[in-house]
């Protein structure tokens, strides 16, 4: 069992459990012997749900990629679909039952992973073949325990959707989420956020709570307060390489750089957060162009000092992006307009740079960080303090209205909602209880920011204990390929 | 005294007496003779359809519905099709089963509901037998035809229909048959003569009842209990087994010395035994078998149950007083009748829009859990359309008010509360249907007064329909993204041509959005594949489509030093980036005179530790020594150590009284090997800290 999710402060194996049981429920009503044909990009979460026993102990006998052409053959009952709700998975599905050899009386079923969809539906309805599935179903699978503090809906493309695209879809299944887990562990009666995905969220769920109308959750509160936070209110974290044990080996797995080009790196990167030249061409960035280092590390640096110094100089600015075209191909042109989109890159206009003011208030660079015996969260990254960290910490105490001017200096509405409580759920807090806080990071969260925040529930006077919920882990590295453009799939 | 027993009759060692609980209502002439019947469970409705054969248009049989104390709620004539069976939904539907396949529906008022098929084979082979069962799926139906197939639908709410094997050697209609539920799947079991098959959805089972008497030829009837647990079989020879209906255990045989086929035979439970009985009926006989040893609790008939029965009855007052008194939680109870009766209120066709609506939101108002959609949807379902929106306004959930919007043609409607959802399935959903209604000008133009639902649009045509996307841009005159499309394009396409075409456009594209950035390099990047395709013609080296920094990288690998030269000056690349992609180039070919002359064509702009480094990296220290002279004083100690020249290093260390860079070199010393290093070096710290 996944007893690593029950001891923490919430026990999240109740959420755990509650996605296996529905499961279960699914795969039994689909009576008999069953393959299960995969849509690859869930085998990561469902393993996180259910071990191949449960499926097997269900008369799971098969398990296939689902890949174009025809379901290979398995002596089974049912064969049953596990996908996203993706218009391009349909065809494949149905490609797979048009060609399914009429004599083998095998039954289909389908299970949306994490909701149905009326457009795939249609989409199978247009290609002839939604007659054909005994079951169609919805599997709703939007926050997955992932440790005893942490739930990720492990969605890759939740940042480029919000950000690039103005696709909210991954808000309403966080949106949802949320009800969920609220239905499970008690309203939680005080919702703070930062940013405009924030905004929708929360939005979203207070509209749902009306929606719900009589069926109030009976349930005391576990959660006392729930912050959601814009992964664009803070872009500067996953750009800066963490040094924390997990988030080294995050950044460092596969990578055999040498320690002199890291320690470079580092410098570099300390530099841009202390603000030194931040507003001029680096010789760094330079030369690990002319050397033709890998593109990724080039966008995270040059990003970190567009961010540092809220936006290049048009010069500095077009040099950098010439310099990349021509050493890795014109191609780029989209990545970079797609880093622009998001805002990681852009060109100084003539406000002037917020960053020092923020930095200095929020005190994100700690000169004297203490990294054997950490007495403050910059230990993460060396002497940085996670933005989005600080402004959980500040949140705890002395609350947001001492940080109102920074607060507007960053993208997106700052806001506080609450949410009534059915009376008899109000909490009697203990004297030296701690407070129980959700922090919802939407569009990613990077392990450093975790520590951090595991960091600030340990910390005996914080009063404030900590679970962690995201879209998706990432690193600056895969972050910043999720935003990429790859016409001809090159990197 | 005496009367007390009067009216016992003895029943083998016990004995029985019947009770008239009420007296039933209805006059029947004939009683059930020439009847097709059916009574719901629990005391529901009774249906009676006298004389079914009768077809002549002339006389057409009479439908009748009683309650259960035989109270007449409605009488029809009959204008279908031949019924063989009829039978009641766990929701106090009728279900009418005709021969030919199809299901007729009607409440227990006589409105006729809906109607469905048992499958096309059906319509040909007909119905021979049918029999109507009810599981904790819902309501379901079987029948026989005249191949003697099986067809199955385990709940008719949700029907699926599943056609079930073929039995081996079945020449006849089976001497008697029964739905059963098992391991949560609907199986048939039948009998034919002494053999008994189970028929599940894939395969045909022949089964023995363990013990069953040796005498026995024929199962002739058999009665599953209620909760399917537990099956009697009645055989030719007057036995009556009794056991699982798993067919694993026997609980007891009877013989009962009556060889006739009964007319029925049902599972009881005796008073105070609390153990199942088999009851079965003969004309004139009656005879209970037990010896069950198990006991089981029936508690079908929930709370909720009883409340439908009153709903389905139209009791609404009373079923509101029961859930009040009962305390059940609004959403189940007292949110559910009412939306029964609003249902049933919007069906009254004299009373006005208006009228209707306002009696409604009165009484329901903000009731938890009123699910306004559906009684909107009843109403338009009556043809009453006007009321129907009247009432969607009330549905706090827009997404719900979202397909009976777009039934109801209101799609502008439909798209604005499907955002206001955040569903954006259901955005997606009302965007392809506009698609499909409107036409193309009309369909941008909406999109384009709804940002959400745009973006949307654009993603999905990014993935399935690029031309379209094309259009969007163009109708918006969205230059940058014109450009990007362009660009896009470009790499999908093979032909040079057509890509520098495609490239041109982009061009254009990028000087109307005024990004002159975009613009120039796009018009470098066409430069650059007219040049390499050039070099590609005259050289024959593979080049087109290599970034400007692998073109040169490649020249320079297969010594085409001027071509590389001349490219270098005519896309202005930075000295410093050509003199890191040259040195590197020249290394990775291993031409080392080559760099050697470079090295000396005029100062270096990256300094000359690149030089050493790169030549170490290549394994080639001897050259790499040759640079280390030239590299600044600020470098040297790095160079030395690059070369692996300890004392070299140590020397400049100590010229440059750097604590750090001492330390650096003492780090690699040995301390037995170079133990005179070590100790000067020390003595350069110290004197080197002191200062």
């Amino acid at each position: 069992m996944a007893a690593h999710l029950s001891y923490g402060r919430v026990n999240l194996n109740i959420l755990r459990e509650a996605a296996r049981k529905e499961l279960r429920e699914f795969l039994d009503k689909c009576a008999g012997t069953k393959a299960i044909v995969w849509d690859e990009y869930l085998t990561g979460p469902f393993g996180l749900i259910a071990q191949y026993s449960l499926l097997k102990e269900h008369e799971v006998d098969k398990m296939f990629t689902l890949k174009a052409g025809r379901v290979p053959p398995a002596d089974v009952k049912n064969i049953i679909f596990f996908v996203r709700p993706r218009l391009e998975l349909m065809d494949i599905i149905a490609e797979n039952v048009l060609s399914e050899d009429k004599q083998q009386l095998r039954e289909f079923h389908i299970l949306f992973v994490p909701r149905r969809s009326l457009l795939c539906e249609q989409r199978l309805k247009e290609q002839g073949v939604l007659g054909c599935f005994t079951n169609i179903d919805e599997y709703i699978l939007d926050l997955i325990p992932y440790d005893g503090d942490l739930l990720s809906m492990e969605s890759e493309t939740a940042f480029r959707e919000c950000y690039l695209e103005n696709d909210q879809t991954s808000l309403f299944h966080t949106a949802k989420g949320l009800m969920t887990l609220q239905a499970l562990y008690g309203t939680i009666p005080q919702i703070f956020g930062k940013g405009e995905c924030a905004r929708h969220v929360a939005n979203m769920m207070l509209r749902m709570k009306r929606e719900f109308g009589g069926s109030q959750s009976q349930i005391l509160p576990v959660f006392d307060t729930l912050l959601l936070l814009d992964r664009n209110v803070d872009l500067l974290t996953p750009l800066a390489t963490q040094l924390t044990y997990e988030g080294l080996i995050d950044e460092i797995y596969g990578i055999t750089n040498a320690s002199d080009v890291f320690f470079d790196n580092l410098t570099v990167e300390q530099e841009f957060m202390t603000g030194v030249d931040t507003d001029k061409v680096n010789t760094y960035i330079e030369d690990c162009i002319a050397q033709k280092d890998p593109l990724i590390k080039i966008l995270r640096l040059v990003c970190m000092q567009s961010v540092c110094n809220n936006g290049l100089k048009q010069k500095v600015l077009d040099h950098y992006k010439r310099e990349i075209l021509q050493t890795y191909g014109y191609e780029h042109i989209l990545t970079l307009t797609n880093l622009e989109k998001a805002g990681l890159l852009k060109p100084q206009t003539t406000t002037r740079n917020n960053y020092p003011t923020i930095r200095k208030t929020l005190k994100l660079w700690m000169e004297d960080a203490n990294e054997q015996n950490p007495n403050d969260i910059s230990y993460v990254y060396s002497g940085y303090a996670p933005l989005s960290v600080r402004l959980a910490q500040v949140l705890a105490r002395p609350g947001w209205r001492s940080i109102e001017e920074v607060l507007k200096m960053l993208p997106g509405p700052h806001f506080e909602e609450r949410q009534q409580l059915p009376t008899g759920l109000h909490k009697k807090r203990q004297q030296g209880e701690n407070r129980t806080t959700l922090v919802f990071f939407l569009g990613g969260v990077t392990y450093a920011e975790i520590a951090a925040l595991r960091f600030l529930s340990q910390m005996e006077d914080s009063g404030t204990e900590y679970i962690i919920a995201t879209t998706k882990l990432l690193n600056g590295t895969s972050w910043i390929r999720s935003l990429m453009d790859r016409p001809d799939n090159q990197s | 005294m005496a009367f007390v027993t009067a009216n016992w009759n003895p029943l083998g060692e016990a004995f029985y007496r019947k009770t008239e609980l009420y007296e039933m209502g209805w006059n029947l002439k004939d009683g059930l003779r020439d009847c097709l019947f059916a009574a719901a469970p629990y005391g529901g409705p009774i249906a009676l359809l006298k004389e079914p054969l009768r077809r002549s248009p002339s006389a057409r049989p009479l439908m009748e519905i009683y309650s259960s104390s035989g109270v007449s709620m409605a009488s029809f004539l009959w204008k279908s099709g031949v019924v063989k069976q009829l039978g009641w939904t766990v929701s106090d539907d009728l279900l009418c089963i005709q021969e030919d396949g199809t299901v007729l529906v009607y409440d227990m008022f006589g409105n006729f509901k809906k109607h469905f098929s048992m499958g096309s084979e059906v319509v040909q082979n007909q119905v021979l037998e049918a029999k109507v069962f009810h599981s904790p799926y819902g309501t379901g139906i079987a029948i026989v035809t005249g191949t003697f197939r099986f067809t199955l639908a385990t709940n008719i709410d949700d029907l699926k229909l599943r056609r079930l094997p073929e039995v081996p050697g079945l020449q006849g209609l089976p001497s008697c048959w029964a739905v059963l539920t098992q391991d949560r799947q609907s199986k048939v079991l039948l009998a034919s003569g002494a053999d008994l098959f189970i028929l599940d959805n894939t395969v045909c089972t022949a089964v023995a009842p363990p013990g069953l008497s040796p005498q026995a030829t024929s199962i002739v009837h058999m009665a599953v209990s209620f909760s399917y647990k537990y099956l009697a079989l009645f055989t030719d020879s007057g036995h009556v087994w009794m056991g699982t209906s798993n067919l694993r255990d026997k609980l007891s045989e009877v013989e009962t010395k009556i060889r006739a086929p009964p007319k029925q035979m049902a599972w009881c439970r005796r008073p105070k035994s609390q153990q199942p009985s088999v009851v079965i009926m003969w004309d004139q006989q009656l005879l209970v078998a037990g010896q069950c040893k198990e006991s089981i609790q029936f508690k079908q008939m929930t709370v909720q149950v009883l409340i439908d029965r009153l709903v389905y009855r139209k009791l609404y007052p009373l079923a509101i007083e029961i859930c009040r008194y009962l305390k059940t939680p609004e959403y189940q109870g007292v949110s559910r009748v009412l939306k029964h009766w609003a249902c049933c209120k919007v069906q009254q066709k004299e009373e006005a829009d208006d009228v209707i609506a306002r009696a409604i939101c009165v009484k329901l108002g903000e009731t938890a859990g009123i699910s306004y959609s559906e009684i909107a949807t009843k109403a338009y379902e009556c043809g009453r359309t006007e009321l129907a929106i009247k009432l969607l306004e009330f549905e706090p959930r827009s997404g719900e008010q979202v397909p009976l919007l777009l039934k109801m043609k209101r799609s502008q409607l439909a798209l604005s509360k499907a955002i206001e959802s955040g569903d954006t399935d259901l955005v997606y959903t009302v965007v392809s249907y506009l698609k499909n209604e409107m036409n193309r000008g009309d369909f941008f133009m909406t999109l384009r007064n709804q940002p959400v639902a745009l973006s949307l649009y654009r993603q999905f045509c990014k993935h399935q329909e690029q031309d379209t996307l094309k259009d969007l841009f163009n109708q918006d005159d969205d230059h940058q993204e014109l450009g990007n499309f362009y660009v896009r394009a470009s790499y999908k396409e093979r032909r040079l041509e057509a890509r520098i075409g495609l490239l041109q456009s982009a061009v254009d594209e990028y000087y109307k959005a005024k990004n002159e950035f975009s613009a120039k390099v796009t018009e470098e990047e066409m430069r650059l594949l007219r040049v390499q395709r050039k070099l590609e013609e005259e050289k024959g080296e593979h080049l087109v489509g290599f970034s400007l920094h692998d073109t040169l990288s490649s020249l320079l690998a297969v010594g085409l030093h001027k071509q590389a030269e001349q490219l270098y000056k005519d896309f202005r690349v930075p000295d410093k980036r050509y003199w890191w992609l040259k040195l590197t180039a020249l290394a990775e070919k291993e031409d080392w005179e080559e760099l050697e002359k470079f090295g000396k064509s005029k100062k270096s702009p990256i300094g000359y530790l690149p030089f050493v480094e790169v030549c170490v990296k290549h394994h080639n220290k001897y050259e790499a020594r040759k640079y280390v002279s030239k590299v600044t004083p600020e470098q040297k100690v790095k160079a030395h150590l690059a070369v692996g020249d300890l004392e070299g290093a140590a020397d400049a260390a100590i010229e440059r009284r750097s604590e750090a860079e001492i330390s650096t070199v003492l780090s690699r010393c040995s301390p037995t090997t170079d133990r005179a290093l070590v100790e000067r070096l020390n003595r350069a710290r110290a004197t080197a800290a002191k200062k």
